[in-house]
């Protein structure tokens, strides 16, 4: 017994440096959104399409639906926007689009030239519905469920693997 | 007459020109000078914020455009009258604990809080017990002093120099 005293110090330097690997590992900028499993929050906010037309948490209940954040700013939206309007012509969920302190001109303009994959997108000036997301960065995609909860969030552009192995699968399941 | 102007005229406008500088810095301290203890109050609550997109800096720090988002809305309730408590509630319920740049103590960050001081108490415990182990040991189980600079008989066995 005390000749394998010596592996001590091997075991120690072993646990340590299975923390630091893991921490390596770990990506600061995803912060866990203490939303998911949470009532998505109140808004009622007027479409980027038409000014005179808003949209409410109401009037979603019922549906599962992917809200996805988005800008013409956001150099990361565009990457992954081919991938949404991909999505969104496969029918199998609403997306509607959070544009994030954008200006209606340029919102417009960028969605005319790229493809409009959403039902409607709500037009969120000043930010504020994006605090009330805990929205920090842009591209943000949450899934919600049909009482109206966040199930998922996904920060930073969505990728085809997270789309078929995280989105997918959640919608399918939410939705049966 | 024209030709004696000329300069005038520059002058001037070099004189406006140089004091737009001033037109600018006067825009950004308006709001400060407006109600000096009340910003007081949104830069000691900011001070406790993590900004998320720069997250080594306070969003009373940080230039970026969540970070004066979110010092706008700290500054909007105060002044609806709410609280520090209310507010960090408020960040918290938004963006998670990650906001706190000082984390509650709770479950899942004892060790956090805890393990700095656990580690120091441990180390000194071990230390305690192998001096005390070591003091009860006999003499020959140490290595002779002879190798000590100032001991006279290990002088010879030396190298000269």
């Amino acid at each position: 017994m005390k000749s394998l005293k010596f592996l001590i110090p091997l075991a120690l330097f072993a646990v340590l440096a299975l923390f630091l690997g893991a921490g390596l590992n770990l990506n600061p900028r995803e912060v866990p959104s203490p939303l998911i499993g949470k009532p998505a929050p109140e808004f009622k906010l007027p479409q980027l399409h038409d000014a005179s037309a808003s949209i409410s948490r109401q009037d979603l209940l019922g549906k599962v639906w992917i809200l996805n954040v988005w800008a013409s700013w956001c150099v990361a939206c565009r990457e992954e926007h081919p991938l949404m309007v991909e999505y969104a012509r496969r029918k199998t969920v609403p997306i509607y689009g959070l544009n994030y302190k954008d200006t209606r001109e340029a919102g417009l303009q960028w969605l005319g030239r790229l493809g409009n994959p959403y039902v409607a997108s709500l037009f969120d000036v000043d930010g504020k519905l994006g605090i009330d997301f805990g929205v920090y960065g842009v591209p943000e995609t949450f899934v919600i469920d049909r009482q109206g909860v966040i199930r998922f969030k996904h920060i930073g552009p969505v990728t085809p693997d997270v789309l078929r192995d995280k989105i997918e699968p959640l919608i399918k399941s939410l939705q049966s | 007459m024209n030709k004696l102007l000329m300069p005038w005229r520059r002058l001037c406008a070099l004189l406006v020109l140089s004091l737009l500088p001033l037109a600018t810095l006067a825009n950004e301290a308006a709001p400060v000078a407006a109600d000096p203890a009340l910003e007081k109050r949104v830069m000691a609550i900011s001070a406790e914020l993590r900004c998320l997109v720069c997250q080594n800096q306070t969003i009373a720090d940080s230039h970026a455009e969540l970070a004066v988002d979110l010092r706008n809305q700290v500054r909007e309730m105060l002044r609806k009258g709410q609280s520090q408590d209310e507010i960090v509630a408020y960040m918290t319920a938004r963006y998670g604990d990650f906001v706190l740049y000082r984390p509650p103590l709770k479950q899942s960050t004892a060790l956090l809080w805890f393990g700095p001081a656990a580690l120091l108490i441990g180390a000194i415990l071990v230390l305690i017990i192998s001096l005390k182990r070591r003091a009860r040991l006999p003499d020959d189980q140490f290595e002779p002093e002879s190798e000590l600079p100032d001991d006279p008989a290990a002088a010879p066995a030396r190298p000269a120099p």
